[in-house]
């Protein structure tokens, strides 16, 4: 289980480089839906508490948009009979969209970055229902989920190098000069 | 002096105490406390689990049942002091004269703090809670000076809880309905400020304009910081110009007033942030921490570093230092 | 149902305030009047030496006197006066922090609006300790009202009918930080805004008022329309709070729509003459957003 670090505090996450989301491109995005759904099945099961924090906002319609990837998500959490898949661009008529770096969404539902602060800081950018929004992040903040695992569980041992790169590559960096004192 | 740290959730409460919390504060998920904001707070079952969890590490769990209980349906409140109580509390922080009556009457060996809620900026006030309930702490509103909370603790039998980091109101709490005039949502009777249920953030002309019920509460350039549309923190037009008139979108940081708050006599220092995630938990009961450890040893407390944890990324040391007002 | 009239709340000239309340006392329906000052204890030296000629004229018109304690009690002076006023025999007091209860002993008082009586068991409590009248919070709802009224009979229950409602008080005083003073020396700018400093949205939006250290809405509240529920519901009084306007006729148009000798619709519509470019709201009464003005038709902003 990854632990919130200090380091964090002060840290502005890095934007993934341009070439790579340009070079994602081109690729399709049909493989990607069962490897969500698989990890989807695998949180609802492994984080139950997860739902009874959502409360009412687990029949909204969540979007969750990398801002440095070609890519975004559309998630309902409805209990039962949840859904996540990717998309080119959100869908109008979601409930709320949750916008910013991947690195920086990663952090905020690993627990090691503060979502308020990456708020404060324009890092994170939220539309909609902000209610949603707040619900989501307090009920994933609580669960503890560990990507690197529910990489695994949906893409297989390539899931899990990938979360490990995540987690090493895009592990946030201090801001030179980033503590303002008065 | 002690440490006492906000938990929103379990998860939370965990990393304070890992993170060197001495006491942990937090509430039901319901309008009994006064941090009832979506996605927060504890089950019964949690909040068991939690104190027994916090009491092997010796750390104890204050329980905030800090709203002022609605007419009519005095029940829920009764029923959560009643459970946090069973559930081995060491502590209710309570605001209402109708719940601290309660407390005292029904479980008259609970310690009993009065909340920031309650608004006892004085002595007198302090004196008339002791005496009336038996409450042993008192959390003081964020309205008074070093040299205040020292005459404060001079002549009150009461210990006294301030705090040192975290969300700043600028009016009195426990009396301010500006929130409830925007929104129609009660801090006092909904536990609820500012509530993200009718705030909404929307681009104007390269803008981003946060509203609140309605009413446009700031505007942001692109790359300015950005804080919660708190009512109090916001820009608004007078006749004498326009700008942030009660307060910028900061938030309280008192490391540096620490040694002082200490000679003060202060017992129990207590950082704001129930609705936080845990990184700002964890990062700030650290670092807070490590300062403590530095003033017992004797050095000058070094400075925290957690500017980004602050709303506006700004902080101010507030009321604490004469001339705020 | 009685009328009281709340302290006035904004800092006037000392002959303003006192003619204000020689004429309350000659010409207005009014059964109770609240005097002193409640929000500032700066301002205090000002009303000090007017106050026994106000009180004395109030009385000789017939009315009831009650001395307004102050909201925020945190100075040294602040106590002591605090503490002066609660023991002063010969007056009636109205207290607006439970700091008061700590040196008033065994005598009967009111309660003001800023006091947190939010359900019926805080009001018994204050009954218990000889509260005989309670000003209810200004966003209390009415199933609330009804509640506390019906649960606490022996005490006179009195909501905020008229006047900007107070939504905050502060150690800060935002009059002096707008004009760029520091409270201390704040050269009593206040006065310039007798009936407080508007604050509007950045796009012109009507929104609050201040008041020196008190916050206040930018619409004032009226319960006009809501009276025949308000009896239903066992309140005792109406509390009126000055603004500046003609407080008399306000007054008397509350008495005639108390007595049904005009409909409260129309009596609402005189009441914007009284008192004009003014938005009223009634939002709280209906567990609405303060602002609103809510009809019985539904709400209208």
């Amino acid at each position: 289980m990854p632990e919130p670090e200090t380091t964090g505090l002060l840290a502005m996450p890095p934007r993934l480089p341009p070439w790579l989301s340009r070079a994602m491109e081109p690729l399709p995005l049909a493989p990607l839906q069962p490897a969500l759904a698989l990890m989807l099945a695998c949180v609802g099961r492994s984080y139950p508490d997860l739902y009874d924090r959502l409360g009412e906002h687990a029949e909204k319609r969540f979007g969750v948009d990398p801002t440095d990837l070609p890519l975004a998500f559309v998630l309902e959490p409805r209990p039962g009979r949840p859904v996540a898949r990717a998309v080119r661009t959100l869908p109008a008529g979601l409930d709320t969209c949750i916008r910013g770096p991947l690195a920086g969404l990663i952090g905020m539902a690993e627990g090691t970055l503060d979502g308020d602060a990456l708020f404060f800081s324009r890092v994170l950018w939220v539309e909609g229902d902000v209610a949603a929004s707040l619900a989501l992040r307090n009920a994933i903040d609580d669960a503890r989920i560990d990507f690197g695992k529910l990489l695994l569980g949906g893409f297989g041992p390539l899931g899990a190098r990938l979360a490990e790169f995540i987690r090493v590559r895009m592990r946030a960096r201090p801001v030179a000069g980033g503590s303002s004192w008065n | 002096m002690e440490l006492i740290c906000p938990a929103g959730t379990p998860a939370s409460l965990e990393a304070a105490v890992e993170a060197g919390a001495d006491a942990v504060y937090c509430g039901f998920r319901d309008e009994t406390n006064a941090r009832n904001f979506p996605g927060l707070n504890f089950s019964r079952h949690e909040l068991r689990k939690g104190i027994a969890l916090a009491h092997r590490h010796g750390v104890k769990v204050l329980v905030a049942i800090n709203t002022f209980a609605r007419a009519g349906s005095f029940g829920l409140w009764q029923a959560a002091i009643d459970d946090a109580v069973a559930a081995g509390a060491d502590a209710l922080i309570l605001a209402d004269l109708a719940t601290l009556d309660y407390a005292a009457r029904h479980h008259p060996t609970q310690r009993l703090h009065v909340s920031v809620q309650a608004g006892a900026a004085n002595p007198d006030a302090i004196r008339f809670y002791a005496e009336s309930f038996g409450t042993r702490r008192v959390v003081l509103p964020r309205v008074l000076n070093v040299m205040e909370i020292a005459s404060i603790v001079r002549e009150s039998a009461c210990e006294t809880e301030v705090f040192v980091f975290g969300g700043l109101c600028v009016m009195e709490e426990g009396r301010c309905s500006l929130s409830s005039y925007a929104t129609g949502q009660s801090p006092n009777m909904n536990g609820v400020c500012s509530p993200a249920s009718h705030v909404a953030y929307t681009e104007r002309e390269g803008q981003i304009v946060s509203t609140l019920g309605g009413f446009t509460i700031n505007s942001f350039g692109k790359d300015e910081p950005a804080g919660y549309p708190t009512l109090c923190k916001g820009r608004f037009n007078t006749p004498k110009g326009s700008g942030y008139i009660f307060e910028e979108p900061v938030s309280l940081d008192a490391a540096v007033m620490l040694p002082a708050l200490r000679e003060a006599g202060v017992t129990a220092l207590k950082i704001e942030g129930r609705q936080r995630g845990r990184a700002y938990i964890a990062g700030v009961v650290r670092s807070f921490r490590n300062i403590l450890a530095a003033l017992d040893e004797g050095h000058r407390a070094p400075i925290s570093g957690l500017a980004a944890m602050a709303e506006g990324q700004a902080s101010t040391v507030g009321a604490y230092r004469k001339g705020w007002r | 149902m009685q009328i009281t009239l709340g302290p006035a709340l904004y800092h006037w000239q000392p002959e303003r305030w006192r003619d204000f309340y020689f004429r309350i006392a000659d010409e207005a329906p009014i059964d109770t009047v609240v005097v002193g000052e409640a929000v500032c204890s700066k301002r205090m030296p000002f009303k000090q030496d007017d106050i026994p000629a106000v009180v004395e004229r109030l009385e000789a018109g017939g009315k009831r006197v009650l001395h307004a304690s102050l909201i925020l009690v945190s100075l040294p002076r602040e106590r002591r006066q605090t503490r002066e006023l609660m023991q002063a025999a010969e007056v009636e007091v109205e207290i607006n922090d439970l700091t008061c209860l700590a040196s008033l002993r065994e005598r009967a008082f009111a309660v003001g609006p800023f006091v947190n009586v939010y359900n019926e068991a805080t009001a018994g409590f204050l009954a218990a300790r000889g509260a005989t009248r309670i000003c209810l919070p200004p966003e209390l709802p009415l199933p609330a009202v009804a509640a506390i009224a019906a649960a606490v009979p022996q005490i006179a229950v009195e909501v905020f009918a008229f006047g900007k409602v107070p939504l905050a008080i502060s150690a800060r005083c935002y009059h002096a930080r707008a004009h760029k003073l520091t409270k201390d020396n704040c050269r009593f700018v206040c006065e310039r805004d007798p009936d407080g400093m508007p604050v509007k949205t950045l796009d012109g939006a009507g929104f609050l008022s201040v008041n020196g250290v008190q916050t206040l809405s930018d619409s004032c509240a009226s319960l006009l329309c809501d009276l025949p529920a308000l009896g239903r519901a066992g309140v005792a009084s109406l509390r009126l709070s000055p603004q500046s306007c003609d407080m008399v006729a306000v007054a008397r148009l509350f008495r005639e729509v108390i007595d049904e000798r005009i409909a409260p619709a129309d009596a609402e519509r005189r009441l914007g003459e009284i008192y004009p470019d003014v938005p009223f709201s009634n939002g709280f009464l209906h567990g609405a957003p303060g602002h609103i003005r809510w009809e019985a038709s539904g709400a209208l902003r």
